[in-house]
């Protein structure tokens, strides 16, 4: 089998090349690394590999399978792992220079599941510098290109997740969510990105951004692989305390099961200005492909929604400034040279270790903490995120998904942003509301732009409900499947 | 113009847990640097804490003990300050919502004389609250170094009302505070260990006058007495400087014990602002009134309320109880001695002297011995105890045997066999020894052959003499009684 055909294949289907023996890790692996050879130097979605763990990994899978002791559908499948989720022995940069040094004693426990399933976990993928960002522009290792068009972002925060499933660099990928930061990348890149329900996915090893609003969630090319990545690494986790105790469903097998018809609500406040024209066209065909299954639309409407940009950035920033507190020169994180009093080596340390948008966000988040300030902003923010989540509740007694763009235009170019930070905020409009209210969504490749950029769809789903949301999704993905369009690179 | 002074404390206590109070590494003391840390304690990149149950759990007996109303919800929030003992900067504890709230502290005032027992008063607290412990900076001419061994062990915050006037009660307060916490099993309370460490804030008065004066906050008060001493030098200062019409500025200022006075450490304009917003990684935890009755249960008799129920049931006299019942180990060690014999007045004075006399000689700062290793065992004492009772050995021979007891670890049965202590009643034996009294001091005899029934205490003292207290006294009068009256 041709290295090209083997790294256009979905995780699925090498598994089932695993399995019957068409293949093996070894040679998958190193199709991948090919590839990775091929295109990085270009796409830049990898900040760091370790090509000899990698092929060991993958060899130790061939062994078992030679033993007979597979562990598992994902046993011998690569998986790329955003730069901020710990893994045992690597480094873990968040893309910062402050943790230019730093190798992590220890595995997050979504890389302990994978290990257990014997996934062959890979290198550590580009980001916005602690997954603040849309566009990776903000990383301080440079930029990841879209591999749609070199001159556009992949998104953001997880441009790497999602530009590495793109270039065909990895089957599957994780990154990890804020207010957008899997959906947005995935839709920018044409590939499916999941954002699963807060608490279902332990936090444990992820480098914290937003405590309360940060999800670990599966790219691929389709969603079929994203449900099969995310039961892996799903589940109660005693060693995170908002993680939440339940059964975790088998979400691959629940894709087999016939889809009842559904109701899918279009919020119209998600409809109105601002969207490009073209991802409006591709989303009234996936609605109109809904219909055509015998699913219901309707549409409802959540008031809350023009609140939501503003009452994340202040949730955000808040737990952000004393998340990113313990970056402060002392113990792991890298030293100024000119720190030569306690205060300085804070100030200095992180003047020198963190990027604009890192320092904007810390000074935005402690202010609104602030004695004085406490009432207006933090704590008024938590009352209206309350008021969200309220709306969502409401809403969801009346449909079971609701269906939006995932952003609200295709692509866009390096540099048209990154110099007006409030519009490059309202580029994840669509997918902030989900983290507030702590809710399931995911975004699946409905297309493609005229000059060829793919546009994706959001779906949110009622808590704790991803085995819906996924089978939701498959119906239209598995007739589909944009995801497994490869660009030209 | 006369003042007064009104102090309330501020006294942090290590909970005596397993493990530490947000993750499963062992709480302990004098192990080498950084070796009771993991990814949680050092703050790596993606740790997350778990709250410890066992620390609730001691949280909640020490507001069942002091009478605090306990928290429906428990609640954490963040403090945010930089420092380099506080591996993540920001500190976890209880801000708006702490596990007790309210709550008193009984203090007893010094009496007339230590036999008297002073008055008794009720300090009141304004709440507790759980929080985790930092680092240990050591500072060296050009390098700080850093032990994160303390760091995120449980730590209990006991902040008092401002309802002490004067360095004796806060020294009552600290002492009786102490003395409830070891009774609980919530904390050794050793403070060269730093388990229990105290603030105080200090303000000065007019006599007579209710509003409170400007207050100072007073930091490194690291023994019992160091905080008597501390407020007292603190309340002179600010007489005086009030006296020489100086203001009072609100600050911390420090104790420094061995030159015995406070220095300005920072003033209120300096003072941080902590960001206090409620911790994302901990889900508030809901405690019902069956997890409060569990806990209650465990809740011993308080060491005053002990001491009251020794004296109106006991018997005992306010000086013995006023030496057992500090001492938890020493009132468990009195129970048992008490409950294999009968005489709780005799078991109290052998445990309040000699016990503690021959604990306290082999005391050493190296080496010190708690109750619980006593040589002398509560079996030992009871049998002693017995062994005068049944007339088998003398109170003096008893006396005498208990330092030995307590170096050899032998019993006193074993002791007296050895060294062939008991009581002599063998009529032959002592009637030889009457007869030579007798003969030795004729001058005594005749006296008392007189009249002078004192004369006979001298030809006892030759007999007991003789005998080395070993003789029945009873036995020795009658039959010196006996060979006189012939």
């Amino acid at each position: 089998m041709s290295n090209a055909t083997i790294i256009s294949k979905t995780a699925v289907e090498l598994s089932r090349s695993l399995s019957e023996k068409e293949l093996s890790s070894q040679e998958v692996a190193q199709a991948y690394l090919e590839q990775i050879d091929r295109v990085d130097p270009q796409v830049h979605a990898f900040l760091h590999r370790d090509d000899d763990d990698f092929l060991a990994q993958a060899n130790a899978s061939d062994k078992r399978r030679a033993e007979g002791n597979t562990l598992g559908p994902l046993d011998g499948i690569p998986v790329a792992i955003k730069d901020v989720i710990s893994v045992q022995g690597q480094p873990l940069t968040a893309a910062s220079k402050i943790l230019e040094n730093y190798i992590s004693p220890y595995d997050a426990t979504v890389i302990r599941k994978l290990k257990d399933a014997g996934a062959v976990i890979g290198g550590r993928l580009n980001l916005d510098e602690f997954a603040m960002g849309s566009s990776t522009e903000n990383s301080a290792y440079g930029p990841t290109r879209n591999p749609w068009d070199f001159d556009r972002v992949p998104g953001g925060s997880s441009g790497g997740s999602s530009a590495a499933v793109a270039s065909r660099e990895a089957p599957l990928t994780l990154g990890s969510d804020t207010g957008g930061s899997i959906r947005q990348p995935a839709s920018l890149c044409g590939v499916v990105g999941v954002k699963p329900t807060y608490g279902m996915v332990s936090r444990y090893g992820l480098a914290a951004f937003a405590s309360s609003l940060d999800q670990i969630g599966p790219f691929s090319q389709t969603v079929e692989d994203a449900a099969l990545l995310l039961e892996t690494i799903s589940g109660h986790d005693p060693l995170d305390s908002t993680s939440f105790p339940t059964e975790v469903p088998q979400y691959s097998a629940a894709l087999r099961d016939p889809l009842t018809p559904c109701t899918l609500g279009l919020p119209k406040e998600f409809f109105g200005e601002g969207i490009d024209d073209e991802v409006r066209k591709a989303i009234d065909e996936t609605i109109e492909f809904y219909k055509s299954l015998g699913h219901k639309i309707v549409e409802i409407s959540l008031p809350t929604t023009d609140l939501a940009v503003p009452v994340y950035y202040v949730i955000a920033t808040a737990e952000a400034s004393s998340n990113l507190a313990r970056y402060d020169g002392i113990r792991y994180t890298s030293r100024s040279e000119q720190s030569e009093n306690a205060i300085n080596v804070y100030a200095k340390s992180r003047g020198e270790g963190f990027g604009e948008e890192v320092k904007r966000r810390c000074i935005l988040g402690a202010y609104g903490l602030s004695s004085g300030y406490y009432d207006a902003y933090y704590l008024k923010a938590q009352k209206t995120r309350t008021l969200i989540r309220e709306d969502f509740s409401r809403v969801f007694k009346e449909v079971d998904v609701i269906l939006t763009p995932t952003a609200p235009t295709p692509a866009f170019k390096f540099g048209e942003k990154s110099n007006d930070p409030i519009s490059m905020y309202l580029s994840d409009i669509f997918t902030i509301s989900t983290n507030l209210a702590g809710l399931p969504a995911l975004s699946v490749p409905c297309g493609f732009t005229n000059s060829g950029l793919p546009i994706g769809m959001q779906l949110i789903g009622q808590a704790f409900e991803e085995s819906s949301l996924l089978s939701i999704a498959h119906a239209y993905d598995r007739e589909h499947r944009f995801g497994c369009q490869s660009p030209n690179i | 113009m006369k003042f007064e002074a009104v102090i309330g404390l501020e006294v942090h206590v290590q909970l005596d847990t397993k493990s530490k109070m947000f993750t499963r590494v062992p709480c302990g003391f004098g192990k080498p640097p950084n070796s009771l840390t993991d990814a949680v304690v050092l703050g790596l990149p993606g740790a997350l804490p778990v709250m410890n149950r066992e620390a609730i759990d001691k949280s909640i007996k020490v507001g069942l003990l002091l009478g605090c109303k306990i928290a429906p919800v428990c609640k954490w929030d963040r403090k945010n300050y930089f420092y380099p003992d506080m591996p993540k900067n920001y500190q976890i504890t209880q801000f708006d919502q702490p596990i007790c709230e309210g709550g008193e502290v009984e203090i007893e005032l010094p009496g007339d004389s230590p036999a008297v027992m002073g008055e008794h008063r009720m300090v009141k607290l304004t709440r507790i609250h759980l929080e985790e412990d930092v680092g240990k900076l050591t500072h060296y001419e050009n390098d700080s170094l850093v032990d994160y061994n303390r760091a995120g062990s449980p730590l209990l915050e006991i902040v008092s009302e401002p309802d002490m006037y004067s360095p004796e009660e806060t020294f009552s307060f600290l002492t009786s505070l102490r003395n409830s916490l070891i009774y609980a099993g919530i904390s050794s309370c050793d403070m060269e260990k730093g388990q229990l460490r105290c603030d105080a804030n200090i303000s000065v008065r007019p006599v007579g006058t209710k509003t409170l004066g400007t207050k100072v906050e007073l930091k490194n008060l690291n023994t019992i007495s160091g905080v008597k001493n501390g407020v007292e030098y603190e309340i002179k200062r600010q007489i005086k400087a009030i006296e020489e019409k100086e203001e009072i500025v609100q600050e911390t200022r420090r104790w420094n014990p061995d030159q015995r006075y406070t220095t300005p450490m920072r003033s209120k304009e300096m003072a941080h602002d902590y960001r206090y917003f409620p911790d994302p990684d901990l889900m508030p935890v809901k405690i019902d009134q069956a997890w409060i009755d569990g806990i209650a249960k465990q809740v011993p008799e308080k060491p005053f309320d002990k001491q009251r129920r020794y004296m109106s049931e006991l018997n005992l006299p306010y000086s013995i109880t006023s030496a057992l019942c500090p001492d938890f180990s020493l009132c468990q060690y009195f129970e048992l001695v008490v409950s294999l014999t009968k005489d709780p007045k005799k078991v109290g004075n052998w445990v309040v002297n000699d016990l503690l006399r021959e604990l306290s000689n082999a005391n050493s700062e190296t080496n010190p011995i708690a109750v619980e290793e006593s040589p002398v065992t509560p079996q030992h004492l009871a049998e002693l105890v017995d062994l005068i009772d049944k007339g088998v050995i003398s109170n003096n021979v008893a006396k005498e045997l208990f330092p030995e007891m307590f170096s050899s670890g032998k019993s006193a049965s074993e002791l007296v066999q050895e060294q062939g202590l008991e009581v002599k009643s063998d009529q032959g034996e002592i009637e030889s020894i009457c007869v030579r009294a007798i003969e030795n001091d004729p001058d005594a005899a005749q006296k008392f052959r007189d009249g002078k029934e004192g004369a006979i205490n001298a030809l006892k003292g030759f007999v007991m003499k003789e005998t080395r207290g070993q003789a029945n006294p009873k036995v020795v009068d009658t039959m010196l009684r006996d060979l006189l009256s012939n």
